[in-house]
């Protein structure tokens, strides 16, 4: 299976008393808490962090977008994930992803994937979230009733700028442009894999199933809540007569690696309880902008609920809801599942029933998540690449990853100079 | 005062609801956020002497999903004014409230033939950075009551699911009007409808709550010096932004009075 390195870049010095004397860290977060100083140590230090996750031998490292928020510092993961290219020469890199109805024109997207994908040798495993309601509807303005419509539309113009030969006119709904002609285009043929991260919703998982792109399940809730999900998406691929294969989904988990269980819970249940309990105070009213939700999903919530069916928890209720209801001390974050800890053999374990049970053979990891320190991070990745990774291996050995990039031959492909200061004195 | 009739027009494929009610002139009511999942107190009002005529507005109850092939605010309006004539309302007085009024006000712009007088509590469509409107699809779900009606009980009123509806489909169609409110008006309920006023030739009321939480009061003076017909400004008592839920027999004394007999 594929191990992954996921940073979301949160702003690491959120005050103590953040979640009673702010309304939210998104949308409205305050700008006096942001200190550009201290956030250009922050982004240098995540992206030594995501540097050294490839160095120690991840299979991707992951970035995503957010926007107007204070756990995660990437409007443009495009911007972290072309310096990546340049500093790391065999690993994947997972933009996670561009969401697609805010780029106008959305062939925007398509140039800078194209760009990226050409800058590493093939490397980009392209992400097309529609996005959250926080960060398309509110931070950004784009009409709930369209969201979707318009995403659809941006993604059939993307393909197809990445695809067609000739310059063509885009007659499009929402777009209108004559001439569509991005260079440049990207190295993977026909295009980079596109892997779609979405909540539970049956049009999603049917989309992704008929498109045959990979399905990821981006939950800070872990394994445990993250269960009905996964199984909705492939009891819908069963029922469409698709392969079971556990590369088509990626699923996002927070791990905390130590020598023993009691080392974790001591040495990771800061920076845990740090980012459930200020990164995800979220103000409900940026949660449910009408339209957002399609009436499928909705029904299929309100359905759930009447029956009190096993996935009640986390269909039909609201992100406001689900932020609301998040356990934010260590002992609950470790029993609900959204922090596995434990020493290498206990992750690993845990991890592999995790693999098994979703059927999933991305495993997006978050090693870095809240106000971890740079320091602990590198301890948590070392004994995770070196410890834990070598146990998973095997897991999922007999299906195909059909959905991983295919760079340029090794021989092909520049040779990146490391990075060398100079000394003044020179 | 006749009975309550539901007929039924196709507005683009979609089945639209209209109600009529009432005998004499034809006065024709529509609706604000939340649309109208039922019948109100402040229609009987109206229709005491007059012929109430209430077409859904696409994608508010009784419009079904007509607002998902609505994407340009000209759709909108071409929608509106197929509505109006197909619900027999070509020439009648025209009532609006809160988005309703706004788009009541656009077809007395462009139609002027269309509209007789024109009457209208807290219309959408402008927005002053200095005092802008509350932004109503950004709420907690246990404000919007108080945020929509001086009473929230009148709110709840108008939302809550009669005995004997289908439990899933209400909430849904309920969801629905808020989203098609916003797909005319995301994210500021700004149409740039000041551009339009100067063409409204119409005597327009305009009405007001008094305890309007989501449209400011000093709207209505500029609506009022926008529009380049008579203007008449009435604010009402214990009353919200839907003035004609919180007070149905006021807001429709003011209205009717404004009208007179024609």
């Amino acid at each position: 299976m594929k191990l992954m390195w996921f940073h979301l870049m949160p702003y690491t010095e959120l005050p103590e008393d953040f979640r009673d004397a702010n309304p939210s860290v998104w949308v409205d977060i305050h700008s006096s808490l942001f200190d550009p100083k201290r956030a250009h140590l922050m982004y240098n230090d995540f992206m030594d962090e995501l540097e050294y996750a490839a160095e120690v031998g991840f299979d991707a490292i992951c970035v995503n977008e957010h926007h107007s928020n204070g756990y995660g510092l990437m409007p443009s993961p495009n911007l972290i994930a072309s310096s990546l290219a340049r500093r790391t020469r065999d690993t994947a890199i997972c933009v996670m992803g561009n969401s697609l109805a805010l780029y106008n024109p959305p062939t925007r997207v398509a140039e800078e994937f194209a760009m990226i994908d050409v800058i590493s040798g093939g490397r980009l495993i392209a992400g097309f979230p529609v996005g959250t309601p926080m960060d398309t509807c509110y931070a950004y303005g784009t009409n709930p009733s369209q969201l979707r419509e318009r995403y659809h539309e941006a993604h059939d113009l993307v393909i197809r700028a990445w695809t067609e030969k000739d310059t063509f006119a885009f007659n499009g709904r929402f777009n209108q442009q004559r001439y569509v002609n991005v260079w440049p285009r990207p190295v993977q043929n026909p295009h980079p894999p596109i892997w779609v991260p979405g909540g539970g919703s049956v049009e999603t998982w049917r989309w992704c199933a008929e498109m045959n792109y990979v399905y990821c399940y981006l939950s800070y809730y872990g394994y445990k809540a993250g269960r009905a999900t996964m199984d909705g998406f492939w009891s819908e691929m069963d029922r469409l007569g698709k392969d079971r294969n556990p590369y088509q989904a990626g699923f996002l988990q927070f791990v905390g690696v130590a020598e023993s269980r009691q080392q974790a819970f001591d040495l990771y249940g800061e920076a845990a309880e740090y980012f459930y309990g200020r990164c995800l105070h979220v103000d409900p009213k940026w949660a449910t902008p009408p339209g957002y939700t399609s009436e499928g999903s909705q029904r299929a919530g309100i359905e759930s609920q009447v029956k009190k069916a096993a996935d009640a928890g986390v269909r039909g209720k609201s992100t406001g809801e689900r932020f609301a209801a998040v356990a934010r001390e260590m002992d609950a974050i470790v029993e609900n599942g959204y922090v596995i800890i434990g020493s290498p053999d206990e992750v690993a374990e845990q991890l592999r029933e995790v693999a098994t049970q979703l059927n999933v053979g991305h495993l997006m990891l978050l090693l870095q998540f809240g106000n971890m320190s740079k320091d602990l991070t590198r301890y948590n990745t070392k004994l995770f690449a070196e410890q834990v990774m070598p146990k998973l291996r095997d897991v999922h050995a007999s299906w195909t990853d059909h959905w991983w990039p295919q760079p340029m031959e090794s021989a092909e492909r520049a040779d990146v100079p490391a990075f060398v200061p100079k000394l003044a004195a020179e | 005062m006749s009975d309550l009739e539901t007929l039924t027009i196709d507005v683009n494929g979609f089945p639209t609801r209209i109600w009529r009610k009432g005998s004499g002139p034809k006065i024709g009511f529509l609706a604000g956020l939340g649309g109208l999942p039922r019948w109100i107190p402040f229609l009987d009002e109206l229709a005491r002497s007059r012929t109430v005529i209430v077409p859904s507005l696409p994608g508010f109850p009784g419009g079904d999903r007509g607002h998902s092939v609505l994407d340009s605010h000209l759709d909108w309006l071409l929608a509106l004014r197929e509505i109006l004539d197909k619900a027999d309302l070509a020439g009648a007085d025209l009532v609006g409230s809160s988005v309703g009024a706004s788009l009541a006000a656009e077809v007395a712009a462009l139609w002027p033939a269309t509209v007789g007088k024109l009457a209208l509590i807290a219309p959408f469509g402008l927005f002053d950075e200095k005092n802008p409107p509350t932004d109503p699809w950004a709420q907690r779900g246990d404000a919007v009551a108080g945020l929509m009606c001086a009473d929230p009980e009148n709110w709840k009123a108008l939302k809550s699911p009669p005995d004997g509806t289908n439990s899933v489909e209400w909430p849904i169609e309920q969801v629905r009007a808020s989203e098609a409110a916003a797909r005319i008006f995301w994210p500021l309920g700004n149409t740039r409808i000041e551009k339009r006023l100067r063409l409204i030739k119409a005597p327009t009321l305009l009405v007001w709550g008094e305890g309007d939480r989501i449209m400011p009061r000093a709207y209505a003076a500029a609506f009022a010096a926008g529009i380049a017909g008579p203007t008449t400004t009435r604010f009402i008592a214990n009353a919200g932004h839907l003035a004609e839920l919180d007070q149905p027999a006021a807001v429709a004394s003011a209205i009717l009075g404004f009208l007179g007999n024609r």
